[in-house]
C-alpha cells in the first residue's frame, strides 16, 4: 500500500489567485451574514483590498519569478514572469474597473439593477427598485471572474485554461444581464454573449480533445518538450496538432474580439452595465490575450523544431485574422453613431494591432504585448468611465434650462450614448472632455500618450518577425482608426451643443439602419419579450418632455479612477522606460 | 578664471530673464518696464567687465575655457553638451553687444518715449541681446544655432514692430517677413553645414570639430562644401550678396533696433561665424577664396547703392552692408585677416551705432523726415549731433587718428598680401579695398554734408529742430568718444591682435605687394579726395530738394542695383510657379486621393455592419464560418508549403 504523500505546494506562488479568489467566496459569504445596509461599503472594501493584495503579492513575487520561474501544483499554474506580469495587470485593472463600479455617482444610483431576477417592466420590479434594494453579488461576481481571468494566463495546463475560462466567463454573463436601466438590452446581451461564449468554449475543447489525441497530454510544455526530442507516437501526424492548436485559438480569439469571432463584442458592449463593459473590454482581453500568447508562443517552441511548415500555418492564420481584425475593426468603428459601439470596435481594433504584435512569434513582442494590454486598458477603463457619467437628463418642457443653470432639474436617465449628444461636451465640463481626449488619443496612438510606446512595440514585434507589410498595414489601420476617435473629438470640443431647445433624442442620420444601433429585438433564440424599453422611452419623450444631456459628478470613485488612468497613459507615454524595462524582464515563457 | 566663471550664464541670464518677465508680466510693468529693460543689459554688462578684467589677468594661453553647464541632448551617437566658451573672442562680443547694447536701451528710453508698446520694445532688446550673447558664447554650432535663430526672431519682431497703426505698418510687416524670409535661406546653410560636421566628425562642439583631429577627418571636398554652407548662413545673417536685399527694407524698424541689431551687433554674426570656423576654413582654400569675393562684392555693392540713398537710414543700411563686406574679406584672408575682421567690427560697431543713432536723433528732430533732401544746415540746431556724427563719420573715413583707420587700414593692408604665393589676387582685392575706401568717403561725406552742411536749411513747415533729452545725447557722446579713441587704444602696438591671438592664432608676418607706407598714403588720398569731391557737391552747391533723374548707374543704384528684380526673377517667380504647381498636385491628386479614402472605409464599413444583424444565430454561423476559412487557410498554406 503506497502512502500518501502530501504535494508540496509552493503556497507563496498561488497567493495572488489565492487572494482574489478567497475573498470571491468571503464575499458570497457576507451577502448571507452582513445587514443590507453595510453590505455594499463591506463588499467594495473587500473587493479593492482583495484586487490590492493580489497586485502586492504579484510585486512581492516578481523578483523570485524573473530570478526562477516555477511551476505549481503539477503545473496547472505555471508561474513565468510574463504571466505574473499578466496577473499584476489584470488585478490593476480590475482595480480601476472596480473603483467605477462602485460609483454610484451623484444620483445616488450605481448602474445595477435593483434586483436582476425582476422581469423588466413588472411591479415587482418597481417594488424593488423603490425600497432601494441593492445588488450586491455583482462584487463578488467580479472577484470570481478577475481570479479567472488571473489563472488563465498562468496555466500551462489546457484543462486547466478550459476551467478558468468557465470561471472567468460565467460570472460575466451574469454581469452582463444586470444593468439598471435598458434591461432588456442587458439581458439580451447576457443571452447572446452565453450563447456564443458556449460555442467557443465548445471549439475550445473540441482543440484540447485533439491535441491529447495527438500528444497523450494537456500540457503545452510537455507537448512542446515531446516534440522537440520525436518519439510521439502521432510523429508525423501535425496535422492534428495543428488542428487541435487551431480551435483552442479560436476559443481564445472569441474571447480577444477578433474577427471573425468578434461579433458579439459591439452587442455585448452596448447591452451590459457600462462599467462592467470596461471592466471586461480591459481585463477579459487581456487574461485571453495573454493565454493566446502562450499557446501560441509555447506550441511554436515545439513545432518550430518539429515542423516548421506547421509552425508556418499557424502564423498564416495569426496573420490572416490579425489583417481582418484590423479592417473590420476600424472600418465598422468609422461608421458608428454610438459611443459605446465605437469603443467596441476600437476594441476589435486593438485585437488587431495586439495580434500584429504576436504574429511575429518572436520572443520580444510577446511580451511588449504586455505593455499594450496595460496601455490599452487604462485608456479603456478611463474611457467607459467618462461615459458613465455623461447622461440624459428629462426635464419638462419650459423649466429651467432656458432661465437659469440645469441644475438639479428633471430626472437622470441612463447613458447617453449617441455621439451626436455629445456635441459641445468640451464646454459642459472640460476636465472630463479632456481626459476622455487622453483616453482617445492614447487608443489612437499619438505620441506622448501610452498608446504610441504600445504600438510602436506592436509593430516593432512584427517588424523583427519579418512581417513588415503587416507592419505597415497596421500603421495605414491605425491611421484610419485616428479619424474615428478625432470625429468624436471633433463632435465633443468643436460641435455647439444641440441646439439646447433640443428636442431630443437625436435621430440616427439618414441612411443607417436602425436595426443595427438598437439591436433590441431577438425574438427566437433568446426567448426575451418582444416590448422594448426602447421603444417605451421614445414614447415618453413624445410627451411634452424633453431630454438634455448632463454630467453627472462622481462621487468619488469612478472620478479617481479617470484621474488615475490619465495620469498613467500620460506617464507611459512620457516616461515608459521603466514599465518597459519590468516587460522586458517578463519575456520569459519557459519555466 | 575658475572661481568667476559661474558667473558667466548670467550673461545670458539676466536679459533673458528681463524679456520674460516683460513679456509675461504685460501692462503690470508698462511703468518701469523699460527701466528694467535697460538694467538687465546693463547687469549683464557689469559680469561681462568683470569676466573681461579677469581674464586681462590670466596668461594668454589660459583665456580660453569651455564651460560645461549640463547636457542638454542626448541622442544616439550625439551628445550635446550645453556649454559655454569663454575666450577672447566671445568677451570682445560681450563687451560690444553688452556696452552698446546698454548704450542703445538707454537711448530708446527717450527715443520710443510716446510709444504705446514701449514695454513690448524693451522685451524684444533684451530678448535680442540674451539670444546673442547665447550666440557669442555657445561652446557648440547647436548652441550657436539656438542664439542664431534667437536674433533673428528678435530681429524679425523689432523690424515689424510697428505694424500697426501707421501709415507705412504694411511695410513694415513686409520688411519683417523679408528679412525673416531671407535669413532662413542662410540657416539652412547653417543646418546643412551641422549636418555634414556631424556626420564627419560625429561633434558639434567647437572643441571636437574644430580641433586638428575633427578637421582633419574632413577631406578637402568635405571642408570646402562645409565652409561655403557656413558663407551661405553667414551670408544671410550679414545681409551679404548674394542674401543682402533685406537690409535696406530692415531700416522700417524703429532707429535703435537699426543702431543695435542691424548696424553693431547681429548682421556681424556673420563675420564671428566665420572667425570662429576659420580652421575649417583654412582647410578649405577655395571656400576661403569665395568668402573673399563675398566680401569684395558686397563692399563694392553697398558703397555703390549708398552713394545714391537719399533716405539717411539706406544710406546707412547700405555702408553697413559695404563694411561687414570689409569684415568678410578679411575672415576670408586667414590668421592675417581674422584679427581685423574682428578689430573692424568692434569699432564699426561703435562709429555705425553712433552714426544710426545720430540719424536717429536728426529724424527725432525733424519729425520722422529721413529724406536728406529734406535735411540741411542742422548742424546749428543740433550741435551734439553734429559733433559725435561728426567724429563717426571721420571714423568710417578712415581718417588717422579716429578708430577706423586703425581697423580699414589693417585689412586693406592684409588684402595686399599675397595668397598662396598668387600675387593677382593681392593686387585685385587690395585695389578693391581701396577702391570701396574711396567710395565709402564719397557717401559718408555726401551723408553727412546734406544733413548738416549747407548754408539754407531745406525743410518746408516750421519745424524747430532742437536736441533730444540728455537720456538720447548722451549714448551719443558715448559712441563719439568710442569713434574717436577706441581705435587708437586698441590698435597702437597691436594690443588688440594680441588679444585674439589665443583664438585666432598667430599670423606669420608677409609682405604685401606694395611697401605699407605707399598703401597707407594712396588709400588716404584717395578717400581725402572721395570726401572732396562730395563737399563739392553736397555742401558747395546747392542740393536740390527733388532727386535729378540721374545718370544709369545712379538711378540703378537709387533701386539698390535692381536686387530685388532680381532675387523676383530670378527666384520668387520660378519658386511660385513650383508652388502653384504642387498646390495643384497636392490639390487634385493627393487630397483627391486622401478624400477617396474614408469613402472607401466608409462604404466597407456599412457593408460589413450588415453583418451585425442582432442574430445570435448567424454570429454563430459566421464563427463557424470563420473556423472553416481558418481550416481552409491553413490547409492551403500547408498544400503550398508540400507539407503532408
Amino acid at each position: 500500500m503506497t502512502e500518501f504523500v502530501a504535494p508540496e505546494i509552493d503556497w507563496l506562488a498561488l497567493a495572488p489567485l489565492i487572494v482574489v479568489l478567497g475573498a470571491g467566496v468571503v464575499g458570497v459569504l457576507l451577502e448571507a451574514f452582513v445587514p443590507a445596509k453595510a453590505r455594499r461599503m463591506t463588499q467594495i472594501v473587500l473587493t479593492l483590498a482583495a484586487l490590492a493584495g493580489g497586485l502586492a503579492f504579484v510585486v512581492v513575487l516578481w523578483p523570485q519569478i524573473v530570478a526562477q520561474p516555477v511551476q505549481v501544483v503539477g503545473g496547472s499554474v505555471t508561474l513565468t514572469p510574463f504571466a505574473l506580469g499578466a496577473q499584476g495587470i489584470i488585478a490593476a485593472l480590475a482595480f480601476l474597473g472596480v473603483l467605477v463600479v462602485a460609483d454610484r455617482t451623484a444620483t445616488g444610483q450605481d448602474s445595477f439593477a435593483p434586483t436582476a431576477s425582476a422581469v423588466p417592466g413588472t411591479s415587482y420590479e418597481d417594488l424593488a427598485r423603490r425600497s432601494g434594494l441593492e445588488q450586491t453579488e455583482i462584487y463578488p461576481l467580479l472577484l470570481f471572474a478577475t481570479g479567472g481571468m488571473m489563472l488563465f494566463a498562468s496555466t500551462d495546463d489546457l484543462i486547466v485554461m478550459f476551467i478558468a475560462l468557465e470561471v472567468l466567463s460565467l460570472p460575466l454573463y451574469v454581469l452582463c444581464a444586470t444593468a439598471r436601466r435598458r434591461r432588456l438590452l442587458s439581458q439580451e446581451a447576457a443571452a447572446k454573449y452565453f450563447l456564443l461564449g458556449a460555442f467557443a468554449s465548445a471549439l475550445f475543447i473540441f482543440g484540447v480533445a485533439l491535441i491529447y489525441g495527438f500528444a497523450g497530454t494537456v500540457r503545452l510544455l510537455e507537448i512542446a518538450m515531446a516534440m522537440r526530442q520525436g518519439g510521439l507516437p502521432l510523429e508525423g501526424m501535425t496535422g492534428l496538432l495543428v488542428a487541435g492548436v487551431l480551435l483552442v485559438t479560436v476559443g481564445l480569439l472569441f474571447k480577444v474580439g477578433a474577427v471573425p469571432f468578434h461579433a458579439w463584442t459591439p452587442d455585448v458592449y452596448t447591452g451590459a452595465p457600462t462599467p462592467i463593459t470596461g471592466f471586461m473590454a480591459a481585463c477579459t482581453k487581456a487574461a485571453a490575450v495573454a493565454a493566446l500568447v502562450e499557446v501560441l508562443y509555447r506550441i511554436s517552441i515545439g513545432l518550430g523544431g518539429a515542423s516548421p511548415e506547421a509552425l508556418r500555418q499557424l502564423q498564416i492564420v495569426v496573420v490572416v485574422v490579425a489583417v481582418l481584425t484590423m479592417v473590420v475593426g476600424t472600418a465598422v468603428g468609422s461608421v458608428q453613431t454610438d459611443v459605446k459601439r465605437l469603443l467596441a470596435y476600437s476594441s476589435i481594433a486593438h485585437a488587431g494591432f495586439l495580434l500584429v504584435g504576436i504574429a511575429g512569434f518572436n520572443l520580444q513582442a510577446q511580451s511588449s504585448t504586455l505593455f499594450y494590454l496595460l496601455a490599452y486598458g487604462i485608456a479603456t477603463i478611463g474611457a467607459f468611465a467618462v461615459v458613465t457619467l455623461v447622461r440624459e437628463r428629462r426635464v419638462t418642457a419650459g423649466s429651467g434650462e432656458d432661465n437659469g443653470p440645469v441644475a438639479d432639474d428633471g430626472i437622470v436617465l441612463g447613458e447617453a450614448t449617441e455621439i451626436a449628444q455629445w456635441a459641445g461636451l468640451g464646454r459642459k465640463a472640460p476636465w472630463l472632455t479632456a481626459a476622455f481626449a487622453l483616453f482617445l488619443l492614447s487608443m489612437a496612438g499619438i505620441p506622448l500618450t501610452a498608446g504610441f510606446i504600445a504600438k510602436f512595440g506592436a509593430f516593432t514585434g512584427a517588424v523583427s518577425g519579418g512581417l513588415w507589410w503587416l507592419a505597415v498595414l497596421g500603421v495605414l489601420a491605425s491611421v484610419v482608426a485616428v479619424a474615428f476617435y478625432l470625429r468624436l473629438l471633433v463632435v465633443m470640443v468643436f460641435q455647439p451643443a444641440p441646439a439646447d431647445s433640443g428636442v431630443e433624442p437625436v435621430e440616427t442620420t439618414p441612411g443607417v439602419e436602425p436595426v443595427e444601433t438598437t439591436p433590441v429585438v431577438e425574438p427566437v433564440e433568446t426567448g426575451v419579450s418582444t416590448t422594448t424599453t426602447a421603444t417605451m422611452a421614445r414614447a415618453q419623450v413624445a410627451a411634452p418632455q424633453r431630454v438634455v444631456v448632463t454630467v453627472v459628478r462622481s462621487r468619488g470613485p469612478a472620478a479617481l479612477a479617470i484621474v488615475v488612468c490619465a495620469i498613467a497613459t500620460v506617464i507611459l507615454g512620457v516616461f515608459p522606460s521603466p514599465v518597459l524595462g519590468l516587460v522586458e524582464q517578463a519575456s520569459k515563457f519557459v519555466p | 578664471m575658475n572661481d568667476v566663471i559661474g558667473l558667466a550664464p548670467w550673461l545670458v541670464g539676466f536679459p533673458l530673464i528681463g524679456a520674460a518677465i516683460l513679456l509675461l508680466g504685460g501692462k503690470a510693468t508698462d511703468r518701469w518696464g523699460h527701466w528694467l529693460g535697460v538694467l538687465a543689459s546693463a547687469a549683464s554688462g557689469v559680469v561681462g567687465f568683470i569676466l573681461m578684467f579677469r581674464m586681462i589677468g590670466m596668461p594668454a594661453e589660459e583665456r580660453s575655457v569651455d564651460h560645461h553647464l549640463w547636457t542638454w541632448l542626448s541622442a544616439g551617437d550625439l551628445d550635446v553638451d550645453l556649454g559655454i566658451r569663454l575666450d577672447p573672442l566671445s568677451l570682445t562680443f560681450v563687451m560690444l553687444v553688452t556696452f552698446v547694447g546698454t548704450l542703445i536701451h538707454v537711448y530708446s528710453v527717450a527715443y520710443m518715449d510716446h510709444d504705446p508698446h514701449r514695454r513690448r520694445f524693451f522685451a524684444y532688446l533684451n530678448l535680442f541681446v540674451a539670444a546673442m550673447l547665447t550666440l557669442v558664447l555657445a561652446d557648440s554650432y547647436l548652441l550657436l544655432f539656438v542664439g542664431w535663430e534667437g536674433v533673428g526672431l528678435a530681429s524679425y519682431l523689432l523690424i515689424g514692430f510697428w505694424d500697426t497703426g501707421r501709415p507705412a505698418a504694411r511695410e513694415n510687416a513686409v520688411a519683417a517677413k523679408k528679412a525673416f524670409v531671407m535669413n532662413r535661406v542662410g540657416d539652412m546653410g547653417l543646418i546643412a553645414a551641422m549636418a555634414l560636421l556631424f556626420a564627419n566628425t560625429g561633434a558639434l562642439d567647437f572643441a571636437t570639430t574644430l580641433s586638428d583631429d575633427g578637421v582633419g577627418s574632413l577631406s578637402q571636398a568635405t571642408a570646402t562644401a562645409v565652409g561655403l554652407c557656413l558663407l551661405l548662413a553667414a551670408c544671410g545673417k550679414s545681409a551679404q550678396f548674394p542674401l543682402q536685399a533685406w537690409l535696406g527694407d530692415a531700416m522700417a524698424g524703429p532707429t535703435p533696433v537699426s543702431a543695435l541689431i542691424h548696424a553693431a551687433t547681429m548682421v556681424t554674426a556673420g563675420v564671428y561665424l566665420m572667425v570662429r570656423s576659420g580652421p575649417i576654413l583654412e582647410a578649405a582654400p577655395t571656400a576661403q577664396l569665395v568668402v573673399v569675393l563675398v566680401g569684395a562684392v558686397t563692399l563694392l555693392f553697398g558703397a555703390v547703392v549708398g552713394t545714391a540713398k537719399d533716405d539717411i537710414k539706406k544710406a546707412l543700411a547700405a555702408s553697413t552692408m559695404s563694411q561687414i563686406g570689409y569684415m568678410m574679406l578679411a575672415a576670408g584672408l586667414g590668421p592675417a585677416g581674422y584679427a581685423f575682421a574682428i578689430f573692424h567690427l568692434l569699432t564699426h560697431g561703435f562709429f555705425k551705432a553712433g552714426l544710426f543713432l545720430g540719424a536717429g536723433s536728426v529724424m527725432h528732430a525733424m519729425g520722422d523726415e529721413t529724406d536728406m533732401r529734406r535735411y540741411g544746415g542742422l548742424s546749428r540746431f543740433l550741435p551734439i549731433t553734429w559733433i559725435t556724427m561728426g567724429l563717426g563719420w571721420l571714423a568710417i573715413l578712415g581718417i588717422p587718428p579716429f578708430s577706423g583707420f586703425w581697423s580699414k587700414d589693417g585689412i586693406i593692408e592684409a588684402a595686399f598680401i599675397p595668397v598662396d604665393g598668387q600675387p593677382w589676387r593681392a593686387w585685385v582685392f587690395g585695389s578693391v579695398t581701396v577702391l570701396g575706401a574711396a567710395i565709402t568717403a564719397f557717401y559718408m561725406t555726401r551723408l553727412f554734408f546734406m544733413t548738416f552742411g549747407g548754408r539754407r536749411p531745406r525743410w518746408k513747415d516750421n519745424r524747430h529742430p532742437h536736441e533730444g533729452s540728455p537720456l538720447m545725447w548722451w549714448p551719443l557722446v558715448f559712441l563719439g568718444v568710442g569713434s574717436a579713441a577706441l581705435g587708437a587704444v586698441l590698435g597702437i602696438g597691436g594690443t588688440f591682435t594680441t588679444w585674439l591671438e589665443p583664438v585666432v592664432g598667430h599670423a606669420e608676418h608677409h609682405e604685401p605687394v606694395l611697401p605699407v607706407p605707399v598703401i597707407m598714403t594712396v588709400t588716404i588720398l584717395v578717400v581725402v579726395l572721395g570726401a572732396l569731391l562730395a563737399f563739392r557737391m553736397y555742401a558747395v552747391n546747392v542740393v536740390p530738394e527733388e532727386a535729378p533723374r540721374g545718370s544709369v548707374l545712379t538711378r540703378a543704384a537709387r533701386r539698390d542695383l535692381y536686387q530685388d528684380a532680381a532675387n523676383e526673377t530670378l527666384v520668387m517667380r520660378p519658386a511660385l510657379g513650383l508652388a502653384r504647381v504642387v498646390e495643384a498636385g497636392d490639390r487634385e491628386v493627393v487630397d483627391r486621393g486622401w478624400a477617396a479614402l474614408p469613402q472607401t472605409v466608409s462604404w466597407f464599413g456599412s457593408v460589413f455592419r450588415r453583418a451585425q444583424s442582432g442574430y445570435v444565430r448567424s454570429y454563430a454561423a459566421g464563427m463557424a464560418g470563420g473556423v472553416l476559412v481558418i481550416a481552409v487557410v491553413a490547409w492551403l498554406v500547408g498544400g503550398l508549403g508540400g507539407a503532408q
